[in-house]
């Protein structure tokens, strides 16, 4: 008779071994197996976390070897809160937010809904709608800084054209009033998509006969939509949200390719504020606290939502 | 594990490490030499292969580009990497690497092989090598002499036909401006002009946010309008020096510099964006480092007799000052090869090496090489050179520096290139973030 992989496994194991195992509770062998995933949990995500924690309450900078390190209580905490500097970051990191998630739902839902009709070409279009998420964000931001070239920009010619404007009178990312919008617009472009493909998979797991009942009820397209697809597809939208805020709130390397922050200080997000403190200026406890209060932010908002989204589930 | 027993296990190992390095000393088979990605690095790496034949010591290199070098370069210092023997690190860093411990001090090294800093360019010395400044402890051999000046084109300024406009326009001639006054005049000028069918504009300047670029234009500016960054009879005493009526005059006229004569979209450039917009025969005049001028020279758009080059103009008291640049070299404490390091700065340190390095496009800060008969005619940037490195001033290089450089790069930019609040302000806001600075260092 042949023997099975297990049997065959089970026979060459050394008999000291297998005697050891065979005293194992499933409880034990389920945290043998789990075991290196929480070690590695442990060492690459919790222990540099509470270290940051333990870091914000001090004076400690990284590049002062020799310097006495104090323990300082809250003042890392409040100097941060009390900051009118990092108040104005903050806002400008809740306006690319705000408007980066309105346009990106707004047009990915619309894209969805376009792209779920059946029409000749389908694929196509959607294989090249998605084509900019699947470029490195530290390119898209190097490729859109020469499209909002003033004299050679791609950019800046359209709206010259479309609006009759001088195209070189405008400076997109040099402007202060242009600059917020310059961001928007390049996140837009690049991640719409992603928002796009999460509401499909909502569109398409909705039921035909949901709508072949409403047809039968006489219920007109428009009340189809607000009553059939947007309650089915609140719960993808809402999840789509979670990840593109989530991603946004700590924005990063696109912006930094794109402004560096300015002009002046009007695109500097949080997390390039952050950078600044921790790499640029070494306050490390005070980039610690800045981290503690960024994450917690970060983390009440999310519970708050995912709370809301499971209830949209629920209903 | 409590924080001072983690400072004292990294300090155990640093110890274990030096130690390792003062007595492993056997001769190492290749050393790595870190700086910045630009044409200096390239002539660098072939000026070394006298080294490496003479040697046999293999050179290993590690070149960042300016906007990350700093950031780069700072976190394998302060994490006692041992990526890098060698490190020609900017001027600014050596505060904060002499008193931390990351550079070797070269005193008795300089002693033992008969190099003499009186040997060197008096500025260099105090810029690239001492700390504290003004006293005879040096942490590094200059290097690389690196100076803010500025090119313009010469052909157009040639012209009969804007000539004659200028004059009638100006009551002068279209000349080298002896002033900032006149020079913006020039660029003014200049903005906007069709010069055969193409749209040109006045100058290119320094606008940099995320490194250090509008400081080191800004700054460039403001020491000819007479800035001080403190009291000079008491040290870190900031109020009415760095916010002085000078000082603010200077930054209004550095911002209409940038409103009235710099292309458009010019809000974020720095050395490489200068050196682009010029060299593509964009602009007029030109402000950028020295180590420009050999590639502009070479250019084939505007190079030969098609630029000139000269110092920074006088302010309005008749002064002029310039923003030095440059670097010296130094050996990284960290290093296990210390002894092939040192022997590299020896053979760096030798006149006809020096010689070599300026042939090759480096600027040698060795006075027996730029005070040579020869030498302000050998190339026609090399005057403007001499003059410049004559005059120059330089931003903090306290330990501190990256903090007192990001708050001025945020101060100026709001205020220059964003045009948030007046200069005064801009001031007013930089004595609070450097004095909070040097408070939190117990300087008061």
């Amino acid at each position: 008779m042949l023997k099975s992989t297990v049997d065959r496994v089970a026979g060459a194991t050394p008999h000291a071994i297998a005697k050891r195992v065979r005293r194992l509770s499933d409880r034990a062998l389920a945290w043998l197996f789990v075991a290196p995933s929480i070690v590695l949990l442990l060492a690459v995500n919790i222990f540099p976390l509470i270290w940051t924690v333990r870091l914000s309450f001090t004076n400690f900078r990284v590049n002062r070897p020799n310097a006495e390190v104090q323990f300082i209580g809250l003042k890392n905490y409040l100097s941060i809160l009390s900051d009118k500097d990092i108040w104005l970051t903050m806002q400008a990191t809740a306006h690319f937010l705000i408007w980066t998630i309105v346009l990106q739902v707004l047009i990915g839902f619309s894209l969805a809904y376009l792209i779920n009709k059946k029409f000749r070409g389908n694929d196509l279009w959607t294989t090249i709608i998605v084509l900019p998420m699947m470029l490195s964000p530290a390119v898209v931001g190097n490729f859109w800084t020469f499209l909002y070239q003033p004299q050679i920009g791609l950019f800046n010619y359209a709206v010259g054209f479309l609006t009759g404007a001088d195209p070189s009178s405008f400076s997109m990312i040099g402007d202060v009033s242009l600059a917020p919008w310059a961001i928007i617009i390049v996140d837009t472009w690049m991640w719409t998509p992603f928002v796009m493909l999460i509401c499909l998979a909502g569109l398409r797991s909705i039921p035909s006969s949901i709508y072949e009942a409403a047809e039968c009820d006489r219920a007109s397209k428009w009340r189809q939509f607000w009553t059939i697809t947007i309650p089915l597809v609140l719960p993808f939208l809402m999840l789509a949200v979670l990840f593109r805020g989530i991603e946004n709130f700590k924005m990063f390397d696109l912006v930094v390719q794109l402004t560096g922050g300015g002009p002046g200080s009007i695109t500097e997000l949080t997390s390039i504020n952050l950078k600044r403190e921790a790499f640029e200026k070494w306050r490390t406890g005070y980039a610690s606290a800045y981290a503690v209060i960024l994450f917690v932010t970060v983390f009440g908002l999310a519970s708050i939502y995912v709370k809301a989204l499971n209830k949209v589930k629920q209903r | 594990m409590e924080l001072r027993h983690f400072k004292s296990l990294a300090a155990s190992g640093a110890l274990l490490a030096a130690g390792v390095a003062n007595t492993g000393q056997a001769s190492a088979t290749e050393l790595t030499l870190c700086w910045a990605a630009w044409d200096p690095a390239n002539a660098l790496v072939e000026l070394s292969k006298d080294f490496e034949a003479k040697s046999g010591i293999k050179m290993k290199y590690e070149f960042v580009p300016w906007p990350n070098f700093a950031d780069r370069m700072l976190n394998e210092l302060n994490s006692g990497g041992k990526l890098c023997d060698l490190m020609i690190g900017d001027s600014q860093w050596i505060g904060g690497a002499a008193e931390n411990g990351q550079y070797v001090k070269l005193n008795d090294f300089f002693d033992k092989e008969g190099i003499k800093m009186s040997d060197f360019i008096p500025a260099t010395v105090v810029g690239y090598a001492e700390w504290p400044k003004n006293s005879p402890n040096y942490w590094a051999l200059p290097a690389f002499g690196d100076v803010v000046g500025w090119s313009y084109r010469k052909d157009w300024f040639a012209r009969p036909e804007l000539q004659a406009e200028f004059k009638s326009k100006y009551g002068r001639d279209l000349a080298v401006p002896k002033t900032f006054a006149e020079l913006k005049d020039i660029a003014e000028f200049f903005q906007k002009r069709e010069i055969d069918g193409k749209t040109v504009y006045g100058a290119a300047i320094y606008t940099e946010r995320g490194s250090e670029g509008i400081t080191m234009g800004a700054m460039d500016v403001l020491y000819s309008f007479g800035f001080e960054y403190q009291n000079p009879d008491k040290p870190y005493e900031l109020e009415g020096y760095v916010n002085s009526a000078k000082a603010v005059q200077g930054l209004e006229f550095y911002k209409a510099l940038y409103d009235c004569c710099t292309p458009p979209g010019h809000s974020d450039a720095y050395m490489s964006e200068d050196i682009d917009a010029y060299k593509s025969g964009q602009v007029a005049l030109h402000m950028n480092f020295a180590f420009t001028w050999p590639g502009i020279n070479a250019d084939a758009n505007v190079g030969g007799e098609k630029s000139g080059y000269f110092p920074n103009p006088a302010g309005p008291d008749g002064v002029a000052f310039a923003q030095l640049g440059g670097q010296g070299i130094s050996v990284v404490a960290a290093s296990e090869k210390q002894d092939d390091a040192l022997a590299y700065i020896k053979w760096f340190a030798q006149p006809d090496i020096q010689q070599k390095w300026w042939q090759m496009g480096g600027y040698s800060a060795l006075r027996k090489v730029v005070e040579d008969p020869g030498f302000a005619t050998s190339q026609p940037y090399a005057q403007t050179f001499l003059d410049s490195m004559a005059i120059v001033k330089d931003f903090w290089a306290e330990p501190s520096y990256a903090s007192l450089l990001q708050a001025a790069q945020k101060r100026f930019h709001d205020y220059v290139v964003a045009g948030q609040g007046s200069a005064q302000d801009a001031f007013d806001g930089l004595v609070k973030d450097w004095t909070q600075i040097f408070d939190d260092e117990g300087k008061y």
